[in-house]
């Protein structure tokens, strides 16, 4: 059995039966953030300069604050990011995380997530290295049958 | 455009694409030429095999200056977990896997 060393750039992609604008509304607004990102809702105005927050489900707790660098609606969304939920990654640099969605043939998008500037961050890069595939796999879910993933 | 799964399903049946996946998840990012290296095969051989990986999803390439790098990416094959083993067979795939644990450590 081989191990994995966490990597510093992570590229995580995946084809979505829906328009750009909403894919865009899925990531952008806690309605919808709620129903794929382990519950977590979306806090930000979405201008460049301006912070990116997520709050756990119940608004008690910061789970990942940021702030956004980049944001061209429907097509780019880039923003720092620091994991608040441990410790240990909460006490790491910001990485940065970079969403991109192009709209393709038969109505289909292709999303795709760049979690980079890891290199001081070891922690948060294992600890999203599973999280990324869950988040997206439930947005596809989400957005193609308007149903959060059991489980 | 055909099932998502089919061409999943498709890169993951030849072992020298699944040997790729293998090198790079212990490390991705990697170029064409360092993944060669590895390979006892023609640098098209590779080529081939990498864009057939990129048309089902499972390699992402980025450029960085010059170079296109390689990067694994698994949210298919979670995909066909959550459709395929999720649904009906979890505990005994579990089950079986953990067997075939203790059994080939033992042997």
């Amino acid at each position: 059995m081989t191990t994995m060393t966490a990597q510093t750039t992570q590229v995580y992609s995946v084809f979505i039966r829906a328009t750009p604008e909403q894919i865009w509304e899925a990531i952008t607004t806690p309605e919808f953030t709620s129903k794929y990102f382990y519950g977590s809702l979306v806090d930000s105005t979405f201008e460049p300069g301006s912070k990116y927050n997520s709050w756990s489900s119940d608004r008690s707790q910061l789970m990942v604050d940021g702030v956004i660098e980049e944001a061209e609606a429907p097509t780019k969304l880039s923003h720092t990011w620091r994991a608040l939920y441990d410790e240990e990654s909460a006490a790491e640099e910001y990485s940065r995380v970079t969403w991109e969605i192009e709209a393709g043939d038969g109505g289909v998008s292709k999303l795709t997530v760049v979690h980079d500037r890891l290199e001081a961050s070891p922690k948060t890069a294992a600890s999203v290295a599973g999280g990324w595939m869950y988040v997206l796999s439930g947005l596809k879910t989400l957005l193609e049958t308007g149903k959060p993933l059991a489980g | 455009m055909t099932d998502d799964g089919d061409l999943v399903f498709r890169a993951l049946a030849d072992p020298t694409r699944r040997h790729l996946l293998d090198r790079l998840y212990e490390r991705d990012g990697r170029t064409l030429t360092e993944l060669e290296s590895e390979l006892e095969m023609t640098r098209f051989g590779v080529m081939k095999h990498l864009r057939v990986l990129e048309d089902a999803g499972l390699v992402a390439t980025r450029r960085s200056g010059r170079e296109k790098l390689h990067f694994l990416n698994p949210v298919p094959i979670r995909l066909i977990h959550d459709r395929w083993i999720d649904k009906y067979t979890e505990r005994r795939v579990s089950a079986l896997a953990e067997l075939k644990t203790e059994l080939e450590e033992t042997a």
